[in-house]
C-alpha cells in the first residue's frame, strides 16, 4: 500500500486572533500546528500501513517553517516526508493548491490512497480534496467515519460516510482520495523512537519545477479568488438578561414568556 | 447588474434540502433580472423541479437516470459541468453541505474556476459581488471576490439565508437531460444509508437546538436534553467534552471540530461555552444558557441565561413548552 496524507499548518485552535486595518491576521506567541483535522487524517494513513503493509508519505504545501508539521506526522508514524513550496506557490487558492497537489502525488507515483482532513480550519473551505480527487480522475469519498474494509490485493475499499442525514456506506476500486472525519479514531502522540526519527530526517523540499506545475496556474496574481479583507466578527450587542424566579418552573415559565415574546418558538 | 445564475438543488430520498431553497432564493435576488435555472438529479427530479420553480427558479434542468439516485460525486459533477458547459452561466451556487463541497470543488476543475465556500452573506457592489465567509473556524470574516474567473462557484452556508416564499403560480420550461456517466464508467458504488435515529432532526437544518455539555455528567444526562429537544421538535446537540467523554456520538458535536451550526434557538445547558465551542454556535440567532457557572463564557454570548441546575431546569421548561405548545 502506498499511502499518501496531505496536512497544512495552521494557527493552533486555542489562538486568540487578531487582525489589523490592513486584514493581516495575527496570533500572538501561539504555536503553528498540524491542521487539527488533519490528525485524524494521519492516524488513518498509519493504521492502513500497520495493517496491510507498505508506507506513509505525508505531504504538505506550504513554507519552510511548515516542515515542523511534517516532522510532527513523521513523529506520530508516518515513513517519509515532502514539502512543496517555491515562491511563485505563495497566495495559490484552492483552485491553484488542489493542483498543486495533485502534480505532487503524479510524481510521488503509484499511490493507492490519498487521506485528508475534511478541512484546514484558517480557510475553512473543505474543497481541496474534491479538487485533487477530480484532477486525479479518483473517486473521492469525503466526510469518511469508518474503513469498513480495504483489499489491498483486490485493489478495493469499502468505508462509511457521515453525511447530515445520516451514514452512506460506499464502495470502491483503488486508487481514492478520502477525506476523514473526527469518529474515525483517536491520533496517537508521538513515540519517542519516532520522536527522534523525526529530527533526523531530511526532508526534501518539491519547487514547482519539480513537479511540473505551469507557473500561470498558482501563486497569488493567478488566484481565481482574491480575499479583499478580513475582519473581526460585529460583536454581540447587548448583555445577557438572566432569568430568575422562586421555583424551577417559575424560571422555566418566565423564560418561555420571553422566548415566546420574540417569536422564535 | 443582471446576472444568469445556476444553482444546484440537492436532494435526498427523492426531497429536495430545505438548504438548497435557502440558495435558490438568494440566487433569485442576486439575478437582478437575470435567469436562475435550477438543475436536480435523481429519483423525483421533475417533481422537485415544480417546487424549484415555485421556490424561485425560472427553469429547471432535470435528469432520472438510475446512475443518479443516489448522490456520487463522480456522476454529479459529470453532469453540472456539462450543463453549466452548455448554459454559461455567471454564477453556479449550491448549499455548503457535504455533498455540495463533494458538487463544487470537483465543478471548479472542471470549470477552471474559483469557488467561495459557505457564505454567509452576498452583496452587489457595482458589476462585482462581494461575498462575505467565515474563517479561521468562524473566529474572523472575509471578503471574497473572483474578479475574473466566469462561472464564479458560491455555496451559500446552510441557514444563512432566508428561505424564499413558495409561489404556486409561477411557471417555467423543465428540461430532461441524459446522464454523461454510464453506470460502467464510475468506480464508486453505493451500498446502502442508514439514519441516526428515526425522527432525528439533522443539527445543521434544524431552527432550534438543545446541547447538552460536560454538565450533564454522563450518558444518562442526555435524558432531560433529549426531552427538552422534543417538546422543541429541536435537534440534539452537544459539546467536545460530552462526546469525548463517551456520552453521546460525535455526530451531535457541534464547534470547531464538530458541525456548525445556525438554529434561531440555541440551548446550552451545561456547556461552559469554550471558544472551540463558540466556533460552531455563534451564529445562533438567540442563545439561551443554562449554567450552575455564573462566569462560565457561554453567558456572554448568551441572550438569556438561567443560573442553576440544568437537571431542574430543563426538566421545568419541557413541562412549560409541552403545556404551552401542546407537543
Amino acid at each position: 500500500m502506498n499511502i499518501v496524507v496531505c496536512t497544512k499548518q495552521v494557527p493552533d485552535t486555542a489562538a486568540t486572533l487578531k487582525v489589523d486595518e490592513q486584514s493581516n491576521v495575527s496570533w500572538g506567541d501561539a504555536p503553528l500546528v498540524i491542521n487539527p483535522w488533519d490528525e485524524y487524517a494521519i492516524e488513518e494513513a498509519i493504521r492502513l500501513k500497520e495493517k496491510h503493509g507498505g508506507k506513509v508519505t505525508v505531504l504538505s504545501v506550504g513554507p519552510e517553517q511548515a516542515r515542523e508539521a511534517l516532522k510532527q506526522a513523521v513523529a506520530m508514524g508516518c515513513d517519509d516526508a515532502i514539502l512543496v513550496w517555491d515562491a511563485s506557490l505563495d497566495g495559490s487558492d484552492t483552485l491553484a493548491t488542489s493542483y498543486i497537489l495533485a502534480q505532487a502525488i503524479k510524481k510521488i507515483g503509484s499511490v493507492d490512497v490519498v487521506l485528508f482532513g475534511k478541512q484546514a480550519i484558517d480557510g475553512d473551505t473543505g474543497l481541496i480534496q474534491g479538487g485533487v480527487a477530480r484532477r486525479l480522475g479518483w473517486p473521492l469519498l469525503s466526510f469518511v467515519a469508518k474503513i469498513e474494509e480495504l483489499d489491498p490485493a483486490a485493489k478495493s475499499i469499502k468505508v462509511n460516510r457521515l453525511l447530515e442525514q445520516g451514514r452512506q456506506a460506499v464502495t470502491s476500486q483503488l486508487p481514492v482520495v478520502i477525506s476523514v472525519v473526527k469518529e474515525i479514531n483517536e491520533p496517537r502522540y508521538p513515540s519517542f523512537m519516532n520522536i527522534r526519527k523525526a529530527s533526523k530526517l531530511q526532508i526534501p523540499v518539491w519547487d514547482s519545477g519539480a513537479i511540473s506545475v505551469e507557473a500561470g496556474k498558482v501563486g497569488r496574481a493567478n488566484a481565481a479568488t482574491k480575499w479583499t479583507r478580513v475582519f473581526p466578527l460585529p460583536a454581540r450587542t447587548g448583555s445577557v438578561e438572566i432569568i430568575t424566579g422562586d421555583s424551577p418552573q417559575a424560571i422555566a415559565s418566565a423564560l418561555a414568556d420571553k422566548l415566546m415574546a420574540e417569536k422564535i418558538i | 447588474m443582471a446576472h444568469n445564475i445556476l444553482v444546484w438543488i440537492e436532494t435526498f430520498q427523492g426531497q429536495a434540502v430545505g438548504s438548497s431553497y435557502e440558495c435558490l432564493g438568494e440566487a433569485r435576488r442576486l439575478a437582478d433580472g437575470g435567469t436562475v435555472t435550477a438543475a436536480m438529479f435523481g429519483e423525483n427530479a421533475a417533481s422537485i423541479a415544480t417546487e424549484a420553480i415555485a421556490f424561485g427558479a425560472d427553469k429547471a434542468i432535470v435528469c432520472e437516470d438510475a446512475t443518479l439516485a443516489e448522490f456520487r460525486p463522480e456522476p454529479y459533477v459529470a453532469l453540472l459541468a456539462k450543463i453549466a458547459n452548455d448554459l454559461k452561466p455567471d454564477m453556479v451556487m449550491a448549499g455548503a453541505s457535504t455533498r455540495g463541497r463533494d458538487v463544487v470543488s470537483g465543478l471548479a476543475v472542471d470549470l477552471e474556476t474559483g469557488t467561495i465556500a459557505d457564505c454567509t452573506s452576498i452583496e452587489a457592489q457595482g458589476s462585482d459581488l462581494v461575498v462575505t465567509r467565515p474563517v479561521y473556524a468562524g473566529k474572523l470574516l472575509a471578503t471574497v471576490v473572483i474578479p475574473s474567473k466566469r462561472p464564479m462557484i458560491i455555496t451559500t452556508r446552510s441557514r444563512a439565508f432566508p428561505l424564499p416564499e413558495a409561489d404556486a403560480l409561477r411557471t417555467g420550461e423543465v428540461t430532461k437531460v441524459a446522464a454523461v456517466l454510464s453506470e460502467d464508467q464510475i468506480v464508486s458504488k453505493v451500498t446502502g444509508f442508514t439514519t441516526e435515529g428515526e425522527g432525528d432532526v439533522s443539527l445543521t437544518d434544524a431552527r432550534i437546538i438543545v446541547s447538552g455539555g460536560r454538565g450533564v455528567g454522563g450518558p444518562e444526562g442526555f435524558a432531560p436534553i433529549v426531552a427538552l429537544a422534543k417538546s422543541l421538535s429541536a435537534a440534539v446537540g452537544a459539546s467536545r467534552a460530552a462526546v469525548d467523554a463517551g456520552w453521546i456520538p460525535y455526530a451531535h458535536q457541534v464547534g470547531q471540530t464538530g458541525r456548525t451550526v445556525s438554529p434561531d434557538l440555541y440551548i446550552a445547558c451545561g456547556i461552559s461555552g469554550a471558544i472551540q465551542h463558540q466556533a460552531g454556535m455563534r451564529t445562533a440567532k438567540v442563545v439561551v444558557a443554562i449554567n450552575k457557572d455564573p462566569e462560565a463564557p457561554i453567558f456572554k454570548l448568551a441572550r438569556y441565561g438561567v443560573v442553576g441546575d440544568l437537571f431542574q431546569i430543563a426538566p421545568a421548561l419541557t413541562e412549560e413548552f409541552k403545556k404551552r405548545l401542546g407537543k
